[in-house]
């Protein structure tokens, strides 16, 4: 072997074992900020190395793009703020996964029209080659479209139509078909180029009638699939550091997607397949009767003020609202009174996991205030106020009392046990999934409608005075 | 592909699913987001076969294909980094 190829191959080793270590970090805040630096250097040296591949024999190219490259990757990371954090992951998904596709359709295009030895695609290198294909097309375009919704671009709701399922899966078993012919003829080029094309409208079919409350979902499984799609390129090309970090980010999409679903107690083939929340099922109780308490600030005010313990609930009602740092001041008004404040945080309240978490970080709460579901909810029977901000389905009793309601048996925050709840709500509809809520209607809750920044900026002055 | 190469691609393949369980499922829920961003980062790492591509001159088509997927994955890459640090650097705890 040239002293190259080592030079090579030991900064893909290297590389390996930066990006583990660096996954490693992210265990906890205070060692995630070296972790980070760890993979970045990484990633650096797998760049280096692979400059130095003897199949190179221009480098204008590969300058060019790594300076574009550069220059859109940190505009889009510097410029664009914490509240389009989940449309710009999504938009990052659709980036990797195109790249991806490129490669593998870049390789077959050698192949194919005589650039590489023929006799070196083999059935074994075809069959990763198509999967990274596939992955990456319908990832793309997936993304592309969860970007979409996200955005409002592409309506939220989902979009469906009869025979939807059986339409889509006989998409799937059509490409799944070509991908298995292409295997046992290689050189079938249309087959190839059709089966390409059916990828991405697949990616597209798939994720359109999927409800924005389930983005959480969708996000991370397409995190799982952008990254199972580089480690299939790594199958194609022999490249053992693609296949690691492809398949630490394809198990990481993975595991959050099941975390995802446990926490709204529904199966994956629901989420993908369910076209949740498209009608109001039959089976949901009647319309709930009574009446919904409306309070006034000062009232809210005053009970904040003499409280104990106060929870922030918050949704991503907040996050649109843009409320997070008004919340943090309302907290710091409260904690200088001597109240104890804490956050509860919903594993999918928001559009991706964890978008609470970073919101409220960006308002400089401190992390040690936010609280995870099983460690809070045995607090809200001592807790005096428990304020939900913007938050709908991860408050409803229903899903713990109602057996015949959709979202039965998701865990959710049992804010109707604290003592007194008071709801910041623009309106009085039914929020993203139409379910009626029946804590809205308990006497122990009491609404606050209007714009959820207003109201808790106006709430700090009342507290100030109280 | 030789069955060796494939073999030990699986066994690659096979630790690391093992290796990346154990670390992400020890990944709080607080971090969640960033690792996302991470992750996905990470996987930019498929600029490797990009840059291979459309360095080797072998014909237009593949040049231009492999220089949109640098673009791509660079921009994946140096993003996703970027927002990650961003959003690590925000996290704090009480003073």
């Amino acid at each position: 072997m040239h002293l190259q190829t080592y030079f090579i191959e030991f900064s893909y080793l290297l590389a390996s074992i930066l990006f583990i270590l660096g996954l490693k970090g992210l265990s906890h805040p205070e060692t995630a900020k070296r972790g980070m630096h760890l993979a970045e250097f990484g990633m650096l040296m797998a760049i280096i190395g692979t400059l130095m591949h003897f199949e190179i024999v221009s480098y204008t190219w590969i300058i060019v793009g790594l300076l574009v490259g550069s220059t859109l990757g940190a505009a889009m990371g510097v410029w664009v703020p914490m509240t389009a954090m989940p449309q710009r992951t999504a938009l990052s998904h659709a980036f990797g996964a195109f790249a991806a596709a490129l490669v593998g359709i870049a390789e077959y295009y050698s192949y194919t029209h005589g650039y590489k030895p023929l006799v070196e695609l083999g059935h074994l290198k075809m069959s990763a080659m198509g999967f990274e294909i596939m992955l990456g097309s319908l990832t793309t375009t997936g993304s592309l479209i969860a970007f979409g919704k996200l955005q409002g671009i592409v309506p939220g709701k989902p979009l469906v139509y009869r025979g939807q399922n059986i339409f889509n899966m006989t998409l799937l078993a059509v490409t799944i078909g070509l991908f298995i012919y292409l295997i046992f003829v290689p050189t079938a080029v249309v087959p190839f180029y059709l089966m390409l094309t059916l990828a991405f409208l697949f990616g597209i079919l798939l994720v359109l009638p999927i409800g924005s409350a389930d983005m959480p979902v969708v996000m991370s499984l397409l995190n799982s699939y952008a990254g199972l799609a580089s480690a299939a390129t790594g199958f194609v090309l022999k490249n053992n550091v693609l296949i690691i970090a492809g398949t630490l980010d394809g198990f990481s999409g993975f595991i959050l997607s099941i975390l995802m679903c446990r926490a709204m107690n529904r199966s994956i083939t629901n989420v993908l397949f369910g076209a949740f929340g498209s009608a109001a099922p039959a089976g949901v109780a009647g319309e709930h009767q009574g009446v919904m308490r409306e309070v006034s600030l000062d009232d809210i005010a005053v009970q904040l003020a003499y409280a104990n313990k106060v929870v922030f609930v918050p949704g991503y009602g907040m996050a649109t609202a843009q409320a997070q740092h008004a919340v943090r001041e309302l907290a710091d008004t409260l904690e200088k009174r001597g109240v104890t404040v804490k956050y509860g945080i919903h594993p999918v309240a928001g559009r991706m996991p964890g978008h609470m978490n970073v919101l409220l970080a960006e308002a400089n709460v401190p992390y040690s205030s936010l609280y995870e579901l099983e460690q809070i909810n045995p607090e809200f029977p001592t807790t005096d106020v428990a304020v939900v901000i913007g938050a709908n389905d991860v408050v409803n009793p229903d899903a713990r009392d109602n057996p015949n309601s959709p979202i039965a048996g998701m865990p959710i925050l049992e804010v109707d046990r604290a003592k007194s709840v008071v709801v910041l709500k623009r309106g009085q509809g039914k929020g993203f999934s139409g379910l009626e809520n029946p804590l809205f209607f308990k006497d122990v809750t009491g609404m606050l409608y209007g714009d959820a920044k207003e109201t808790l900026t106006k709430l700090v002055g009342a507290v100030q005075h109280a | 592909m030789t069955p060796d190469t494939l073999i030990s691609a699986l066994y690659v393949f096979a630790l690391a699913a093992f290796l990346g369980y154990l670390v992400i499922s020890r990944v709080p829920p607080l971090l969640h987001t960033p690792l996302m961003s991470a992750t996905n980062a990470i996987s930019g790492i498929s600029l490797v076969g990009s840059i291979v591509i459309a360095g080797s001159g072998h014909s237009v088509v593949a040049t231009i294909l492999g220089f949109v997927a640098v673009v791509c994955s660079t921009t994946n890459v140096v993003g996703g980094f970027v927002i990650t640090d961003r959003m690590l650097r925000m996290f704090k705890r009480k003073k």
